[in-house]
């Protein structure tokens, strides 16, 4: 039977991994190489490597790291940021990522998502949503990495979720502002809406703080995995203990 | 001997790599059909499309070299899935080493597609390739495209709302769904008993 998958985190920023709340104040919180072996030692299920300064500036991740962690991680990884042409995309995955993740520029250019999926199947790309709750309900946000630039996409989650997998998305990670790094729980109900319309994995992110954050998710969104970042980088819970307390709920994971 | 990877034009030929590099195994990632022919091991690996990756191997006159030959061959993912005679995914005639058409995932059941992340094996015959490797071995896939059940080929099955091959072999060509350079150590012991398989099967 398929796992749950959880999966760590790693937003990168000038080679080093760091970590702000809602999006803003990132405080280093540690080597890049360090984290990753650590977190596939205590049995994360994934990495995602997320270069968060990349698409304000415009610029693409630096691909040395990724080549590193590629030749001594044996588990899948994911890379995002900045990723703006087939090209780019081509080189991260040649360099040895399993998928690629796109936000910001699929909102510029749509049609990077359709080209992504014919060129490298859909398998590899990965759509990130980073969603607000406004007024207007729940919409999707621009430019997240730099607080300067951030802004109002202009998108309902919901539809842009379904026009990203229609394009051949093959995965979508909604990233819940409103609870990213306070650690009260994920965005269980906009989660869950979200499930019902989505037909390729779903991944939970913004707002684990504890054990019990991970169970509600997985039972109440019925997501297929959950990504979290601070309350691994802090310690306050070891994916081992995670897990140990995902099977005594009898959700399936891998050891 | 190096262990031969054919260039299949994929992009997961460097994951592949460092995955051997790792168990201390040296590759030649190539599409040169002499070097193919003479190797004692071929591995084709494969991420993105069969259609394309078919076109290449038949731009290359690759599609013979890989039906003859009698070393030990492992395909990878949508290398796996070429060994077959068809894929639905655009289409497209495979190597035909091994009788059976790939089916689409999507319409089967309700699950999200693809199916993505980390699944167990059932064991329906013994191979080599499984040496050392029991119910506790998780295996990480990601694909779109299944192979059914047969007794003919299936060595494991999985389980995602059905139950579809998750390796498979014919002779000298077997072939993992899910991919063993990522599927950490249970991966890494099966890419070993595969470098280990005598060379003459």
């Amino acid at each position: 039977m398929l796992a749950r998958r959880i999966i760590p985190c790693l937003d990168v920023r000038e080679n080093r991994v760091v970590k702000g709340v809602r999006f803003r104040n990132h405080r280093v919180v540690g080597d890049i190489l360090e984290l990753a072996m650590r977190y596939r030692d205590e049995g994360a299920d994934e990495l995602v490597f997320y270069d968060i300064t990349a698409s304000p500036d415009r610029r693409t991740v630096d691909r040395q790291w990724i080549t590193k962690i590629a030749k001594i991680l044996d588990i899948p990884f994911c890379v995002a940021g900045g990723i703006r042409s087939v090209k780019d995309a081509e080189d991260i995955l040649n360099a040895g990522a399993e998928k690629i993740s796109i936000n910001s520029p699929a909102l510029e250019n749509p049609a990077l998502i359709d080209e992504l999926a014919r060129r490298f199947g859909s398998q590899c790309v990965v759509v990130g949503i980073d969603s607000d709750m406004t007024t207007e309900g729940y919409r999707v946000r621009q430019y997240t990495g730099d607080p300067s630039k951030s802004c109002d996409s202009g998108r309902s989650t919901l539809a842009w979720l379904l026009e990203a997998q229609s394009r051949g998305a093959g995965e979508i990670v909604v990233n819940c502002m409103a609870s990213d790094g306070v650690r009260s729980g994920y965005d269980l109900a906009q989660l869950a809406a979200l499930r019902e319309a989505c037909r390729v994995p779903l991944v939970a992110s913004g707002g684990a703080g504890s054990s019990e954050h991970f169970i509600e998710v997985f039972r109440k969104a019925r997501v297929d995995a959950a990504l979290a970042a601070s309350v691994f980088h802090s310690g306050s819970l070891a994916i081992g203990e995670l897990k140990k307390q995902l099977r005594i709920a009898r959700i399936e994971v891998r050891p | 001997m190096p262990v031969v990877i054919i260039d299949s034009g994929g992009a997961n030929l460097a994951s592949v790599v460092y995955a051997l590099a790792r168990l201390g195994v040296d590759t030649i990632v190539t599409h040169d059909a002499a070097i193919i022919r003479s190797a004692e091991r071929v591995l084709l690996p494969g991420v993105g499309n069969a259609s394309a990756i078919m076109a290449r191997l038949n731009a290359h006159d690759l599609v013979p070299v890989v039906q003859s030959l009698t070393c030990p061959v492992l395909g990878i993912c949508l290398g796996m899935q070429l060994l077959f005679d068809r894929s639905a995914e655009g289409n497209t005639s495979g190597l035909g080493v091994i009788s059976g058409n790939i089916e689409a995932l999507r319409g089967r059941h309700d699950l999200p597609a693809p199916h993505m992340g980390w699944n167990t094996l059932r064991r329906w015959q013994d191979d080599p390739l499984l040496e050392g490797c029991g119910d506790a071995d998780w295996f990480y896939f990601v694909h779109n495209y299944l192979a059914p059940v047969d007794a003919t080929y299936t060595v494991t099955t999985t389980e995602y709302g059905e139950e579809f091959s998750s390796i498979v072999r014919r002779k000298n060509f077997c072939g993992v769904q899910f991919h063993p350079e990522r599927s950490g150590k249970s991966g890494a012991r099966l890419l070993e008993n595969f470098v280990r398989l005598s060379s003459c099967a």
